[in-house]
């Protein structure tokens, strides 16, 4: 038999082509209201687009619809399996991916990104570190970003060893965890340190499947199937793990971070294809990837080994990898992931601009300071970010620039002394204010001299970057 | 891949040198930079969209006995056959095809995604070009340290580019003549252009200034002066459709054998016009496109997916999109992040600026892009490095996986 899909998977249908009749047809089509939609069928249009999902429907979840139920998850369950890793609040769920591009749909659960610590480590070593990972995060436009998992390694090879790293890592962080030891009694040990953490298991491989696999039932603990540069053993421990009873698998095809990195791409992209595409079941599962490889090529400085392990965690994350372990903690080695990360997991279908008009900031009065910027959806978040961040009280002018950033908008003639003189005019902003000064991008400077003559108002030119905006006005807004 | 590289052969070298070229880089960028600046942290919920589907268990079978082996599944690998293919193009033209550079560089020609499959590789490597401004301009300090010495004299900032950096192909900025700045004239221009041309002869990308009447003229006059040169002129918009522009720099574009560079803002439907508005007066293998290069934290994503789109259908059968496709990973560098003095817990800006712009192209080289425009010298050696190792096809086929398990750092 060739990895083609079964019969019963070549029936299910990718998410963009289940139409909201398939959905309606299996809901109880009673109208209730209880979604807050209008009616069923509005219910079913905005669950096949992602927006709501089946728990938002209480009846669907009584005995009298378990059938249908049954049959609307099995329909609207992603081709790439999701693993819930750890427990409470914390918890990390890896894959529940729908589609192959991004485009087709919308990527789903952001690659949870594990930092390691090992069992040669000191008490007060793993305590800093752990504290460290807790502690990591950045503030971009509004939200913080944040590190997700601690990943423990059995450097020493000895269970009580192992056990104690466990024990005071788990006692230090309440992140989820995963244990990576290749010897079952290591594991076995370590599990018995964390209990009812619902640690991910790391690895079952060729010669340990077995032993691994009763942990991970006896403990009730995802666990990661790692055969490197081999797909088909990959998929025979997938169909004998399935077999035997574990569903919640994580694959690791294996990561190279240096002459094997095509090899590494191409795998991944192999696997999930094959699961979007074909559905196949037994590459139905989130996909691991590990740069921290790239720690053990022996190169001469940590900062070219940090540089490696950056540019390979960038393209596992925009190359299916659904769970990350790495080890540099620099924060430029990070911040990129974390912003690429976010970036990814946008939903690509919603727009890609603001509406235009006037916003108002704090408590502006008459005097408050005007500025302007484009509609630009990631220009104006970043502007109002700014501006919040520093509690400012004014009036932020959005022109419709058709979604381009200042510059951009700039050089493409979108903004422009006539568009900003025509913004102040249709949204009359002379009587939000009692002067007539605008405070445009610095962006845009080359537009200061025209736009004073197209408005007759007197322009200042802002900072480069919002971030300058509060000590921009610090230093010249004398309006109050 | 340039011809240069060609006659060597795609070897090992670029990686066997990547170490103490990327350490010279970095050198003595390890102190933290500590100033009177913090950020503030807020209080906002982490939005995490999410599936929200749990899927369901396949049942496992309990009447079953539980396997005691492995039970043995096949791996055939699926090979995707694409209908479609992108277009190649050469830029520059030696002597014998009538021009004087010294190597031509050949961009395009995919078949497949980018690095879908390791053992079905596009004929022509990803190629880099770096830039160069003909007047002082402002740049964050991490970039304009390498280039100080040469800022203001374009003919030696171009042969820094290519003897020093290795660049396969020169991008001179015309920003003197923005009529906004300086206002300088098509004759300044071509004089500049000129001095190039004879300071490197690699093939060499033309930028304007972003006025569609004033880059008209600024392109015709160039086109003339550069006849057989195969120029890469940067580029044209359907604003100079709408300003009656386009046709003059397009037919002079095909009269004097040169290459347009068709600039869109993020849309496909305005690349497709764009494109079918060229056809009408251009061969297609002289049109490559730029869907517009946003900075990682600004919108990368946009990009990628445009380009992932594109790349897509074009393979798909549509020919208005088959064209090789370029980055200006520069772009990376409008991330404050890329520039900014922050706290010391995110690093100092001497290693968070290239990383920014290596990792604004390396994600883009996954989408497909042809050719990058670029400026810091280690993440040029970064993705030159990158895809010499995701293109060589002697590379070990089962590189081991390391034991990172039991590695002690």
């Amino acid at each position: 038999m060739s990895n083609a899909a079964s019969p019963e998977t070549t029936r299910k249908k990718s998410i963009q082509k289940i139409s909201p009749i398939d959905v309606y047809k299996l809901l109880p089509k009673t109208n209730c209201g209880e979604c807050g939609e209008a009616n069923c069928m509005a219910f079913a249009t905005r669950l096949v687009n992602g927006e709501l999902v089946m728990r938002d429907c209480p009846p669907l979840h009584t005995p009298e619809y378990k059938k249908a139920h049954e049959a609307l998850s099995l329909l609207m369950a992603p081709p790439v399996r999701a693993v819930v890793i750890g427990t409470g609040d914390t918890a990390i769920t890896a894959g529940g991916k729908y589609v192959l591009w991004r485009h087709e749909f919308t990527y789903h659960n952001p690659t949870p990104i594990a930092i390691d610590v090992h069992d040669m480590m000191s008490k007060n070593e793993l305590r800093e570190r752990v504290a460290a990972i807790g502690a990591f995060s950045y503030n971009y436009i509004g939200r913080k970003l944040e590190l997700n998992a601690v990943a423990i390694r059995s450097v020493s090879k000895d269970p009580s060893t192992f056990a104690d790293t466990v024990k005071t890592v788990a006692g230090a962080t309440p992140l989820p965890l995963i244990l990576c030891a290749l010897d079952p009694a290591v594991m076995e040990a370590g599990l018995l340190a964390a209990p009812d953490r619902r640690p991910l298991i790391y690895a079952a491989m060729e010669e340990s499947w077995k032993a691994m696999a009763d942990l991970a039932l006896a403990h009730n603990a995802p666990l990661a199937v790692f055969a490197p540069g081999d797909l088909a053993l990959l998929r025979s421990l997938v169909r004998t793990l399935l077999e035997y009873g574990v569903s919640d698998l994580v694959l690791d095809p294996g990561t190279c971070a240096d002459d094997g990195l095509a090899e590494t791409l191409s795998n991944f992209t192999k696997i999930r294809s094959l699961a979007c595409r074909q559905f196949d079941e037994l590459f139905a599962f989130p996909l691991l990837g590990v740069p921290m490889t790239a720690w053990t090529g022996g190169e001469i400085s940590e900062d070219v080994l940090k540089w490696k392990e950056a540019t390979v965690a960038s393209m596992l994350m925009s190359r299916y990898a659904d769970l990350l372990i790495m080890h540099s903690m620099d924060g430029w080695v990070l911040l990129p992931q974390l912003i690429w990360r976010f970036n990814l997991y946008t939903d690509p279908r919603k727009p890609v601009s603001v509406e235009a008009g006037v916003k108002s900031f704090g408590r502006p009065d008459k005097k408050s300071p005007v500025l302007i910027t484009t509609n630009y959806a990631l220009t104006y978040f970043t502007v109002e970010s700014d501006i919040k961040a520093a509690n400012l009280d004014c009036y932020l002018i959005v022109v419709d620039t058709g979604g381009l950033s200042v510059e951009s908008a700039v050089a493409g003639r979108y903004f422009t002394a006539e568009s900003i003189a025509g913004a102040l005019k249709e949204y009359a902003v002379e009587n939000l204010v009692d002067h007539t000064t605008l405070i445009i991008p610095g962006l845009s400077a080359r537009l200061s001299g025209e736009t004073e003559e197209a408005s007759g108002w007197k322009i200042l030119v802002g900072p480069k970057d919002s971030s300058g905006i509060p000590q921009f006005l610090r230093e010249r807004w004398h309006m109050a | 891949m340039t011809q240069k590289d060609k006659q060597n052969g795609p070897g090992n070298e670029g990686i066997l040198n990547l170490a103490p070229q990327i350490l010279e880089l970095l050198k003595g960028v390890n102190q933290l930079e500590l100033e009177n600046f913090s950020m503030e942290i807020g209080d906002l919920d982490l939005f995490i969209p999410s599936g929200g589907f749990s899927s369901p268990a396949p049942a496992p079978a309990p009447a079953r006995p539980r396997p005691t082996t492995l039970i043995r599944e096949p791996y055939t690998p699926v090979m995707t056959e694409y209908p479609g293919k992108i277009r190649e193009v050469t830029l520059g033209a030696t002597k014998s095809g009538g021009g004087s550079r010294g190597s031509t560089v050949t961009i395009g020609g995919a078949a497949t995604p980018a690095y879908a499959d390791r053992v079905r590789l596009p004929p022509h490597r990803p190629v880099i070009s770096l830039d160069v401004f003909d007047m002082p301009v402002s740049l964050p300090k991490v970039l304009k340290e390498n280039v100080a010495e040469v800022m203001g004299q374009p003919a030696e900032w171009a042969k820094m580019n290519v003897e020093k950096f290795g660049a396969d192909v020169i991008t001179i900025h015309l920003m003197s003549t923005d009529p906004l700045l300086k206002d300088a004239t098509p004759a300044d221009a071509v004089r500049t252009v000129e001095e190039i041309l004879q300071a490197v002869d690699v093939p060499i990308i033309v930028g304007g200034c972003g006025d569609p009447k004033k880059d008209a003229a600024v392109f015709t006059a160039i086109s003339e002066m550069a006849a057989g040169e195969r120029l890469l002129l940067n580029s044209v918009t359907l604003d100079m459709a709408e300003q009656k522009t386009l046709e003059s720099v397009a037919m002079s574009a095909k009269k004097n054998g040169h290459v347009v560079l068709a600039f869109t803002g993020l849309e496909l439907n305005n690349a497709k016009e764009l494109n079918r508005r060229l056809y009408e007066y251009l061969p297609p293998d002289q049109i490559v496109m730029d869907l517009t290069t946003v900075a990682l934290g600004y919108g990368l994503e946009y990009s990628f997916t445009i380009h992932e789109r594109a790349r897509y259908a074009a393979l798909m059968g549509d020919t208005e999109l088959a064209h090789p496709v370029i980055s200006a990973a520069t772009n990376a560098w409008a991330a404050r992040e890329a520039w900014m003095k922050m706290p010391p817990v995110y690093g100092s800006r001497e290693l968070r600026g290239p990383i920014w712009e290596t990792i604004n192209a390396i994600t883009l080289l996954l989408a497909g892009i042809d050719l990058f425009l670029m400026m810091h010298p280690a993440a040029v050696l970064t993705i030159r490095d990158v895809i010499s190792r995701l293109e060589n096809p002697k590379a070990a086929l089962h590189e081991p996986v390391a034991d990172w398990v039991g590695v002690r750092l």
